[in-house]
């Protein structure tokens, strides 16, 4: 069966990304597809590539990367919400004359098009969030 | 109308407070653009968005709620809210936000209130549920 | 159609507008914060045991035992799933909706 996951809060502040992820890896497990993992609201902050957190904490972020890499998974965090909480491309960091990008490798920045497009697209849809 | 995925944006949470429902609606109006049948539902403290009257002037945040009428420029296919939720919390249902479209003759207001019930139904006869 | 619930009754409303939103015969599954809710003994458990009638209740087990909660803390009916059990439901109804 054909995913589309919406994860729409951070890392480390809510639960939602970690049970998105705990969901996708078991659906990919069982053979399932997840044709898309859209990043909403301040589920961008999972695109970032500046977290670094205490050692004794799993790394979320990273896991999302590594997963993204062995699952050719399509990780698309939405530009608009990205913009707002300082979520950049190299693209769009040099769009706006910022200082750097900061997307994670396994990111990718695109428009709210790719969820609707997803959410029809898709058997299921499920939203994780707070 | 399109033939396409029935698609319902679930609006929970009120105004100014979090950025979800303004977010929402951006979604939503993204989402009016595709040929789908695009429904919206107000439930809980998403009442609270269509509340007439709102002022954000001593905020200083920008006044989103006024561009949900912009829905009604869209072929959405119905603005529902439900009557509970309304009623827990003090708000008159003639005093909602419209949402008019229809631009020649027989303007309608996509604005329909709807009991639990009836908006359980409707919960349940979608392909997709989008909320905040 | 399968239902989710991620808050605490006792912190919001959510579960409470999923029992008056969900048609009888639903799944819902209580993950996160939600899992205090099948807690056997709370002013809560009344709602719940009404819930149960109309409803197939599950609960996220990890979400369980995160929060030191055994089986034999739950109101009886409520049954665990772990994740897989999760993609389970979502695959066996039709669509899912998350009340957040």
């Amino acid at each position: 069966m054909n995913f589309v996951v919406v994860v729409n809060e951070g890392p480390y502040q809510h639960q939602a990304s970690y049970t998105a992820y705990r969901f996708t890896r078991s659906a990919l497990e069982k053979g399932h597809k997840i044709m898309r993992v859209f990043f909403y609201h301040d589920g961008v902050n999972n695109g970032t590539s500046l977290t670094v957190p205490p050692q004794d904490e799993p790394q979320i972020v990273k896991q999302w990367c590594q997963l993204a890499q062995d699952r050719d998974l399509d990780l698309v965090v939405c530009v608009a919400a990205a913009q707002r909480r300082g979520i950049m491309d190299h693209r769009e960091a040099e769009r706006h004359e910022l200082s750097a990008p900061n997307l994670a490798p396994g990111f990718r920045i695109a428009g709210l098009g790719q969820l609707i497009d997803a959410s029809i697209d898709a058997e299921r849809l499920l939203v994780f969030g707070d | 109308m399109g033939d396409g995925k029935k698609i319902l944006f679930i609006n929970r949470r009120g105004p100014y407070g979090t950025i979800y429902a303004q977010e929402a609606l951006e979604v939503a109006l993204v989402g009016a653009v595709f040929d789908q049948k695009i429904s919206l539902a107000f439930i809980d403290d998403g009442v609270f968005l269509l509340r007439p009257g709102q002022s954000t002037v001593g905020l200083q945040m920008k006044q989103f709620t006024a561009a949900y009428r912009a829905l009604g420029d869209f072929e959405i296919h119905r603005v529902y809210v439900e009557r509970e939720s309304l009623q827990v919390r003090g708000m008159k249902e003639e005093n909602l936000m419209e949402i008019v479209t229809g631009p020649d003759g027989g303007t309608r207001n996509l604005v329909k209130v709807v009991s639990s019930v009836e908006l359980m139904d409707v919960i349940h006869s979608q392909d997709v549920l989008l909320n905040d | 159609m399968l239902h989710t619930v991620n808050k605490s009754p006792f912190e919001k409303d959510s579960l409470n507008t999923c029992f008056r939103l969900a048609r009888p015969g639903s799944d819902v599954l209580l993950i996160e914060d939600a899992v205090y809710a099948a807690l056997a003994g709370s002013c809560f458990e009344p709602a719940m045991s009404e819930a149960l009638a109309r409803y197939s209740v599950f609960v996220l087990k990890a979400d369980l035992e995160a929060r030191g909660i055994d089986s034999g803390d739950l109101i009886s009916g409520v049954r665990a799933v772990d994740y897989s059990g999760f993609v389970d439901l979502a695959v066996k109804n039709d669509t899912v909706q998350s009340w957040l």
